[in-house]
Order: C-alpha cells, then structure tokens, then sequence
C-alpha cells in the first residue's frame, strides 16, 4: 500500500501540475490579508471570502483537482495496469490514493482556510475551518475518486456536482442540501466555532452522518469497481 | 509449470461478437497468438489477463478464474500493449515498485535481476520519459518479469524494437519457455512468430481458426496444394515421371529447377524419392516452399 502511495504523491507532486494547486489558496490567503490591511470589518468580508471563496470554490475544486488526479490520470493514459497486475487488495489500493487525495487536498486547503479565519475573527474560528475543511476533504476526496472509476469525464462531472449542485441547487432548492458535502462543512465548523459568517444549513447530526455516507459509500463502491476493472483492447 | 486455460470463452460487445466460442490450452513453452487486426487478439489477452470478463465461458490460470481475483498476478505477468509507464519515475524505481508491490522477499536483487536480463542496468537510472520506445518495452518486460511469473502474456512485443533488440528478446522468451515458462505473445510479425515459436494459435474473426504447430497445421490442409522446389541432376525427366503420379497436381519447369504442387504431403514426400531412384536421378534440392506462417497464414483467412 506504501508503494501506491508512494508512486501517487511522485505522480501528484513530482511534476508541473502541483503548480496548478497554487493559484487559489494564495488568492484567499491574499484577498484576507488585503482586507484586514485596510481595516475592514470582518463582518463585511468574512462571508464572501471564507464561505464564498474558501468553502464553496478553493475546498471543492482543490479536492477535485487532486481527487481526480491520483487515480483518473492513471486510467488515462493507461500506467493504472501497472499497478493493477499485482496481486495487491483492491481495497488496498483505493485506500492508498483516498489517503494520498485526502491528504493533499486537506493541507492545501486548511492552511489558507486557517490563515482566513484567523485574520478574520480568532483562532478558534480557524481550527474550525481546519476540522471542517479536513472532513469535508475526505468526503470530497471518495466522491471525485469514485468519479474518475465511474465516467470517462470524472472533471466535467466534479464541476457540475460543485457549480450546479451545490453552487446554484443548494443556495435555492433547500432539498439538495442534503447531498451537499459544501453544507456539511459550514454545519461542522460553525459548530465548532460558532460566528456570524457561517450559517448551516444541515443539522449537526444530519451533517456527520451524511459526511461519512459520502466518505465509506464512495471508497466501497470504488473499491468494488476498480475489481471489475475492463480494458478494451484497441484493436477491437 | 502453470497452464492457461480457455473453455468455450465468448466475449461480446453489445451486438459485436469479438470472441467468439474459443476453447484452448496454453502448456509450458513460447506460443504465438496470430490473427489480423480486429480478429480479437487483444480481447483474448486481456481475458487471460484478468481485464476483462468473458460474456460466456471460463478462463483460468491453473484451475483459478483471472477475473477479479489479483492474487493471480503472483504467477503472471502481463506487458499490455499500451506503452503507458510512469515516465517521472526511473526505471530502477519503477522496477522496484513492481517488485515492492509483488512481496518479493528482496525487491533489489529481484531488480537487478530483471534489468540485466533486458540489458537495461546501464540505464537503470534515467527517468523513463526520456527512454527510446524500445527501451521503454525493455523496461515494461523487466516490470513484468521481476516475480518470475510462471505465465507471461505480451501484447506485439516487438513494436519499437531494433532488429539487435528483438534478437535478444526472442532469446529471452525462448529462455524462459525452455525453463517452462508458459509464454504467449501476440504478433502481426509473422516471421518473428515463426522464428519464435513452432506452435500457434490463429484467431480469425474472434473465432479459433487452428491451433498448434503451424507446419502441422499447414500439412492437415490437405484440399491446399503444397508447393516445393525441387532440383536433380534431370529436371525435364523427373518432371515427366512426377506428373504420373496422383498426389502431384501440377509441375512448372524453370531455369533453377521444378516447382510442383502436390495435393496430399504425405504421398508425395514418400513418392519421390522412389520415383527418382527408379529413374536413376539424383535429388540436390527439396524445399516446401510455401510452407512460412504468412502463407499457412493466407490460407486460414481464404478457407
């Protein structure tokens, strides 16, 4: 399992496209420390920046990046029958890029997110944003990787669960809250930390809960998947 | 010694049948997997290989099914066609990992092993992005022989290979199938299959359209003439005694010898020389001039 991962963070990190993690998290931590800068008051940009930038673009769309990555890439280009011609668990292998994903995703996002908070209010309302963004990282992380197993197009389908879904179903239809992992995040952190910024939507419960539906269901359905892994033959 | 089974396998696409009813068994030693392109060769290694389901049938490696079950990967090995290899990684590292995710009890002496069968330790350093295709296929080889599988599948081998190369990888293969490897490789390369391997397996159409040694083969298709050249120290006479016999169906004189077709291999081989001596002529050549895997090959694909 070590040596999956192993090869997954070289494949990850080793190249150019670690460069495209940067732009986003370096965006938030900027537009904060602008605004405290110029003494503006939280209550003015706390929201846009920490909710409407942090949790509902730079969380899920970091997540997909990578989540996509550690295991769609693979498939791509083909370089996942390596690693599947051993006689390794196939659980074992999902386990190693969800850890690798989740991982990845939950420090790039964290950190800014925690810089945010901090300059925001406190930071107790940073450690909430912390534990949020790490719960909702792994959630993130098994539903892109379970996309990359499902479709050949796991990135299109990632922006379509993250813009339509959450972004434009979640802010006008109350029902699809429930499969919004954006939602479980607010619910968490401002639990944690209770402010003004954040306003959850989902329940405490409902929000855990549901986290871990999207967290176990999708690593045990991409796990029964990637054992019926098909090649088709070029030629045929 | 590990033996591939096929029973019965079929494999259909929606409508499309790619295999189709296809029993064989595969025993230690070099096989060579023939067919044109589409006949299905590939859907046939990729069965045996565990990547893909048969829609009918059993495929098994020594009595265990391949399809979702990774443990047969301890006695196979599989270099898919595809050439995707992890380019950032050196080929000593990516050997390794293959053998690190084998179990192996030392994953560097099995490295080390398998880079200096395909004479790639020189390299072994440089990330694998800036190998030749070649070298690439060496390195997928080494990956793929590092457990020492008792199986070993290779999809069109010898795609990117230097004629040197492929020499030393024909080498390699025979090697491993006189030590009882079960080998099975796919080529378009009929040649090479011939230099490689005696026995075949020809897939036309998804369907198994003979199956063995090719000179066999070739012999049993008796309603095909067989073509030899032949030269004696008379050719005019001995044409004239050979177009009395039955089993010649044709004779051609040329300026470097006879060319006769003859309807059944056995009577005819047996019938010349008794001809020839009866004549009081003396035989210098005898060649079955037809008898390469392209035209055993024609042939299947016109029957």
């Amino acid at each position: 399992m070590s040596t999956v991962a192993y090869i997954t963070v070289r494949g990850l990190l080793g190249r150019r496209r670690v460069l495209l993690l940067l732009p986003l998290p370096l965006l938030l931590i900027g537009l904060a420390l602008i605004c405290r800068a110029y003494d503006v008051s939280p209550d003015q940009w706390g929201q846009p920046v920490v909710v409407g930038l942090g949790l509902a673009v730079v969380l899920p769309v970091i997540s997909l990046i990578v989540g996509t990555g550690v295991l769609g890439s693979e498939v791509d280009d083909g370089t996942i029958v390596h690693i599947l011609t051993k006689p390794l668990p196939r659980r074992d292998i999902i386990l190693a890029k969800l850890l690798v994903a989740a991982g990845v995703s939950a420090v790039t996002v964290a950190v800014p997110l925690f810089v945010a908070g901090l300059l925001a209010d406190s930071v107790r309302f940073g450690l909430a944003l912390v534990v949020g963004s790490v719960a909702g990282a792994i959630a993130y992380s098994a539903l892109f990787l379970l996309l990359s197993l499902v479709t050949r197009r796991p990135v299109l389908l990632g922006l379509a669960y993250i813009l339509v879904w959450e972004g434009l179903l979640g802010r006008f239809v109350s029902g699809t809250r429930v499969l919004s992992i954006e939602q479980y995040v607010i619910s968490i952190a401002d639990r944690i930390a209770p402010t003004g910024m954040l306003d959850g939507k989902v329940s405490l419960p409902v929000a855990i809960v549901m986290s871990l539906v999207f967290a176990i269901g999708g690593t045990l359905y991409a796990v029964n998947r990637l054992g019926s892994f098909s090649m088709a033959g070029e030629t045929s | 010694m590990s033996v591939v089974e096929l029973e019965n396998v079929s494999r259909w696409y929606g409508n499309v049948v790619a295999v189709n009813d296809i029993s064989m068994t595969l025993q230690p030693g070099v096989t060579g997997l023939l067919g044109p392109n589409g006949a299905g060769k590939t859907t046939v290694l990729h069965m045996m290989a565990g990547f893909l389901a048969p829609s009918k049938g059993a495929v098994t490696i020594d009595n265990s099914p391949t399809w979702r079950n990774p443990g047969i990967y301890r006695t196979l090995g599989l270099v898919a066609e595809r050439e995707a290899v992890h380019g950032f990684l050196s080929a000593y590292e990516f050997v390794l990992a293959c053998a690190k995710m084998q179990k192996l009890p030392d994953p560097a002496a099995a490295t080390a092993r398998a880079l200096s069968l395909v004479e790639m330790t020189d390299a072994q350093d440089r990330r694998i992005e800036t190998f030749s295709k070649g070298m690439r296929q060496r390195t997928r080889v080494a990956a793929a022989l590092v457990h020492e599988p008792q199986v070993l599948l290779l999809d069109e081998p010898f795609n990117g290979m230097d004629p040197r190369q492929r020499m030393h990888m024909m080498e390699l293969l025979h090697k491993l199938g006189d030590q009882g490897h079960t080998i099975l490789f796919s080529s378009h390369i009929l040649e090479e299959v011939e230099q490689l391997s005696g026995l075949v397996q020809v897939i036309v159409a998804g369907r198994l359209a003979a199956s063995g040694d090719y000179r066999r083969i070739r012999r049993l298709m008796t309603n095909r003439p067989h073509v030899f050249a032949v030269q004696s120290s008379d050719d005019r006479r001995l044409a004239v005694a050979l177009i009395g016999e039955k089993s010649v169906s044709g004779i051609e004189v040329e300026a470097t010898g006879l060319t006769v077709r003859a309807s059944d291999y056995g009577s005819f081989t047996r019938a010349l020389p008794r001809i020839a001596i009866g004549e009081g002529i003396q035989l210098r050549k005898l060649l079955p001039s037809d008898e390469s895997l392209e035209s055993v090959f024609s042939y299947l694909l016109e029957a």
